[in-house]
């Protein structure tokens, strides 16, 4: 029998493979389909009164006018919105100390953020709806507002939730050592920086949207919706509209982007499935970008003041930071906003070996949108912030970068072991990837031309970052604190009549190419030509069970269901074929879509005769041989929490001294995803992450007045990068598989966010250097820079 | 968003749209390329109630030449400019800088000069080529020199009844010298400082993105004329600040645009 061990080198092998994924053509050819091109019978559209205010009190709501509008089918106000819907809190029990107050889909006494929904209009067409949201009278009573997540603490700031008496939301302390005995050692030298992470936000290509249909007669809601984990939103709908669970269908068709926006539970969405029930008629509601700015969640929002103490021989002792994270009026249900902050104090310093660490983190409430789990959830404050002080810290003791961490990194053949601040880590390497980074990049030769180049009053810098990326996450994550989040998937294959494989996965496809590597690894593990495999993914009625594509896990998790779900019916197959050809199970093998004579290669028999004959002429099989063409399994990750992966990245950038510009030269980035099932696709993600990780960096930011009003909420003034700006982004791979699977592969999908941040921001220190200015402020704007540079 | 419901006229001739336009004056909006006005009523920033489609008049088509002067059409987008950058060197460095292909096809110069756009690259050109702006209402044609055209954020000297029918620029002879240079962080967007300048012979110095509206200013031009310090000059301007650049950044930015430009002047 052809074990999982060897499924790597088959003849017939995908993975590995560049392979191109099967739906870019379809994609291309503009045959997507999102929630926008659905058109259904009797189809009405949902707009809604949004506070103007960021915080106030609701003293009434007059809708008699948006009722009697053109066109207008039905008006929800907060209050008639809460009657139908369960109230939800965004907390978790592993969470210790969470606290959160209660959310409806429409705000009821309080308006808490700009933007905050506040009334439903459900109309014939979006415009009518529009319409009509402009006769909603709102009398409103300004409250203070407690916007800055700075003095949301304060004893005179306006508290959000009274019932708490403050704006905490929830803190956690990490004391690994004595940091404070440490830092007090002769010759311990200590640098000390307060970092600001400006908020932004995900902007997908596709808005969120969701088009919701309640069929009475069955009393069945289906919900077509751009997401990422429809299972979760299935159990959420359930609870919150008191469905039975079999009785909600939520559908994730083709999803143009996500970024961790699209996991979590929107007003605005719920709202439009009760309107949906309430009706009897399919309601579309798809945000535009305005709405996408104010409610879509932010990301970040960090003050972090930390130290770091390292030797002049180049040991870094240790870190001690504080963390402060602003997340807007509510803890995001049912992930939390916690889990930034958390992840923060998780993975600041985890690649280096120092022996003390010391972190406090504080998460706030504020009169801002909400702000949660955005790719690479933590990981650019956590990396700035230790490769910050890192080289920071080489500038003090004059040694290279490169060479204090080659100091203080985990060596590669140290694991298992666990991080400073307790993280279990495995099959890493840090070393090899730092190693190769340098040669890709010719570190020498840059530093060389470097220096020419300040003779000319030209100020280029090189920036590193050595990194972890949590992926494949266990149920350590979400499930042990009571989220209904599955963190296992399944895979079903079947072999149809034809020969061909049908293939369904619990996973979804958002873009980054999912489905594709879902049919390359049954392609390759069972045995037939990749376009003989058809795939569905992302619908709660056809697909197991599981929890969809985030946190890295999609190809780690789901990828490996699929490989045991193909080798587990090749293995079935086998056995039929065994028998039908009087051979042995052990003798024979399935490639390019036939049973051959695994010795020799030779065919023996089609895979369509095998089904055929199994599905049409049984009689002419024994009758105590039962065939199952269809194998479902299951797979979760056991013995860790998480599956981290490592990587080294580089940025060279120049900065216009007299315009504070800077111009990202080339990027970097060796990434170590384990196993690389589809280097084309693997690449890519880095590609569009280090992207990410730039505009996080350079360019955008959610900028908000001292009074809560989001001031740059259209894509003239809110930053994205642009393909123009960018610059080459080589990739390179080290493949250290996780032992955790058969498969291998680690996620890859949020290194680039990780990480490129904390690589540029070196990069424009580097490069402020010889003008004795440095920055810790993101985006690094040319207004910032030019004002380190004390040029305005 | 969706727009606010709108009344939609497509006038055949100048004649024609004058008498739309002064039969809904205060609730029309003349529509030409539509990438500004077509934005503004999405988020109902603009509401009119009549939009006038500029697109079938044939009086605000093409570009002829006469006396060493270029008459434009209103009509005449940013992507038919490119023909007659020979004529103009000055259009050749600016319209690369105007936002992207896809605005380029359908932007006007027409459009672009009636928004009055502080930030916007054909009003600061007008003035540094010292171009003429023709209008026509209801009691007729008249013409307004560029440098008495702009009057503030969004704000001309065009009446609400008026449309604008050409503008009218000078060809550039041998010697002239042009320089353009402009600060945007990314490609395509509206600029953070600009400044459009013609030495054709008199020296003419348009800035762009720094304040209410272009700016020239004689004293600045008399001062790099006679080869003095320009910075009091740049001093006199009201600089205005945003979300991207304070009024104090607009004014180091000012220095850089306008050394970098002077720099980079066309021979
Ligand atoms: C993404 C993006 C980036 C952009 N970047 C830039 C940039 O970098 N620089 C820049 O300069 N512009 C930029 N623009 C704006 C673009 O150049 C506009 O096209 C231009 O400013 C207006 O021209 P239009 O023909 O589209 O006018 P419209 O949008 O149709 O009209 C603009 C205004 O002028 C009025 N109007 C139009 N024609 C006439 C006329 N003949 N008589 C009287 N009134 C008239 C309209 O009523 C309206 O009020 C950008 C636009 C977009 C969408």
């Amino acid at each position: 029998m052809t074990g999982p061990a060897t499924i790597f080198d088959r003849p017939n092998r995908y993975i590995g493979q560049p392979t191109p994924r099967a739906d870019a053509a379809r994609l291309l050819a503009g045959r997507g389909r999102f929630v926008d091109d659905i058109q259904l019978p009797r189809m009405v559209h949902a707009a809604f009164h949004r506070s103007p205010h960021a915080h106030a009190r609701i003293v009434s709501v007059d809708v008699t006018a948006a009722r009697a509008a053109s066109g207008v089918l039905g008006v929800w106000t907060g209050a008639e919105m809460a009657a139908l819907v369960t109230p939800y809190v965004g907390v978790l029990t592993h969470m210790a100390g969470l606290r959160s107050a209660p959310q409806h889909p429409l705000a009821v006494d309080v308006a808490r953020w700009q933007g905050e929904p506040l009334v439903m209009i459900v109309a014939r067409s979006r415009a009518e709806a529009e319409d009509a949201a402009e006769l909603v009278e709102v009398d409103y009573e300004e409250l203070p507002p407690a916007c800055d997540a700075t003095t949301a603490l304060a004893k005179d700031a306006a508290v959000i939730h009274a019932d708490f008496g403050s704006n905490l939301a929830w803190e956690r302390k990490v004391d690994v050592g004595d940091i404070d005995a440490a830092f007090a050692q002769p010759g311990v030298q200590i640098v000390e920086r307060e970092f600001r992470f400006g908020r932004h936000t995900g902007v997908t290509l596709e808005s969120r949207g969701t088009v919701c249909e309640f069929d009475p007669s069955e009393g069945c809601l289906t919900m077509h919706y751009s997401g990422q984990a429809p299972h979760m939103m299935q159990v959420i709908l359930s609870r919150l509209m008191s469905l039975p669970e079999e009785n909600v269908r939520v559908i994730s068709n083709d999803v143009g982007g996500s970024f961790g926006i699209k996991i979590h539970t929107y007003g605005d969405e719920l709202a439009a499935a009760v309107a949906a029930r309430a009706l009897g008629r399919p309601v579309k509601f798809v945000a535009d970008r305005m709405e996408s700015f104010l409610t879509d969640i932010h990301a970040r929002d960090h003050v972090v003041k930390a130290r770091m103490g390292v030797t002049a021989s180049g040991t870094i002792v240790g870190i001690d930071m504080h963390d402060l994270t602003g997340i807007g009026p509510f803890s995001m249900y049912p992930r939390t906003s916690a889990i930034e902050c958390n992840q923060v104090l998780n993975l600041t310093g985890a690649p280096y070996t120092m022996q003390h660490y010391r972190a406090h983190g504080q998460v706030v409430f504020q009169n801002k949108n909400l702000m949660c789990q955005y790719r690479a959830v933590g990981h650019p404050i956590a990396m700035a912030v230790a490769d910050g002080l890192l080289e920071d810290a080489a500038r003090v003791i004059g040694m290279d970068p490169v060479e204090l961490r080659r100091r203080n990194l985990m060596a590669d053949d140290s694991y298992p072991r666990s991080s400073t601040a307790g993280m279990k880590l495995d099959d890493l390497s840090h070393q090899a990837a730092l190693k190769k980074l340098c040669e890709i990049m010719d570190y020498d030769g840059l530093r060389a031309e470097q220096a020419r180049l300040r003779e000319q009053g030209i100020f280029r810098g090189i920036g590193f970052v050595s990194m972890v990326e949590v992926t494949n996450p266990s149920p350590m994550f979400y499930g042990i604190g009571g989220a209904p989040i599955a963190s296992q998937d399944g895979a079903t294959v079947r072999l149809d009549a034809g020969g061909a494989l049908h293939v369904s996965s619990s996973i979804t496809e958002q873009g980054q190419g999912t489905n594709g590597i879902l049919a390359q690894i049954a392609a390759g593990v069972f045995g037939v030509d990749i376009d003989r495999v058809k795939v569905t993914t992302g619908d709660t009625g056809t697909v197991p069970y599981g929890g969809g594509t985030w946190a890295s896990r999609g190809a780690g998790i789901g990828g490996e269901a699929m490989l045991l779900a193909a080798q587990a019916l090749k293995e079935q197959v086998l056995d039929v074929a065994a028998v039908m050809l009087q051979s042995e199970p052990g003798l024979l093998d399935i490639r390019g879509g036939a049973v051959v004579d695994a010795a020799t290669g030779a065919e023996r028999m089609g895979l369509a005769d095998l089904a055929r004959t199994v599905y049409y002429r049984g009689n002419e099989l024994p009758s105590d041989l039962k065939p199952e063409l269809i194998a479902t399994r299951h797979y979760r990750v056991t013995d860790f929490p998480f599956v981290f992966t490592n990587g080294a990245m580089a940025a060279h950038v120049e900065v216009d001294p007299e315009t504070g510009f800077v111009k990202v030269l080339h990027f970097w980035a060796v990434e170590d995803c384990g196993r690389v099932i589809n280097p084309m696709l693997v690449d890519e993600q880095v590609r569009g992450g280090v992207v990410q990780g730039i505009g996080g960096a350079l360019y955008e930011e959610c900028l908000y007045s001292d009074d809560g009003q989001l001031l740059n909420a259209t894509m003239a003034d809110y930053m994205v990068p642009m393909a123009a700006e960018m610059p080459e982004i080589t990739v390179a791979h080290i493949e250290t598989p996780t032992k955790t699977s058969f498969l291998g592969a680690k996620g890859a999908g949020e290194a680039g966010t990780g990480g490129a941040p904390a690589a540029i921001l070196n990069a424009v220190n580097d490069a402020l250097q010889p003008m004795g200015a440095t920055i810790w402020q993101m985006p690094m704007t040319p207004e910032r820079i030019l004002k380190v540079l004390g040029k305005v | 968003m969706k727009a606010a419901d709108f009344d939609y006229l497509r006038p055949s001739s100048l004649a024609e749209a004058l008498t739309c336009l002064s039969q809904n004056v205060g609730v029309a909006q003349p529509l030409a390329g539509g990438q500004s006005l077509m934005p503004m009523m999405n988020f109902r920033v603009a509401t009119p109630e009549v939009l006038i489609d500029l697109a079938d008049i044939p009086d605000l088509r093409g570009v002829t030449e006469l006396d060493g002067m270029l008459r434009i059409g209103a009509m005449t987008t940013y992507r038919d400019l490119t023909r007659i950058t020979d004529r103009v060197p000055l259009l050749g460095l600016a319209l690369p800088h105007i936002a992207h292909d896809a605005i380029r096809n359908r932007g006007t110069i027409g459009g672009s000069v009636a928004l009055a756009d502080p930030a916007a690259e054909m009003p600061a050109l007008l003035l540094a080529l010292g171009g003429v702006i023709e209008l026509a209402g209801p009691d007729g044609q008249r013409e307004v020199a560029a440098d008495d055209f702009f009057q503030g954020y969004y704000a001309t000297d065009r009446a609400e009844d008026e449309l604008i029918v050409a503008i009218r620029l000078a060809v550039a002879k041998p010697g002239d010298s042009f320089g353009f240079y402009e600060l945007t962080q990314r490609h395509g967007d509206y600029a953070l400082a600009g400044v459009a300048i013609a030495h054709a012979p008199d020296l003419r110095i348009a800035f762009f993105g720094i304040s209410d509206r272009p700016i020239r200013l004689p004293e600045l031009e008399a001062a790099l004329t006679a080869g003095t310090d320009p910075g009091p000059a740049l001093d006199q301007i009201e600089f205005e600040g945003d979300l991207k650049a304070s009024a104090a950044t607009r004014r180091h930015y000012a220095r850089v645009v306008l050394d970098r430009a002077l720099a980079g002047m066309t021979s």
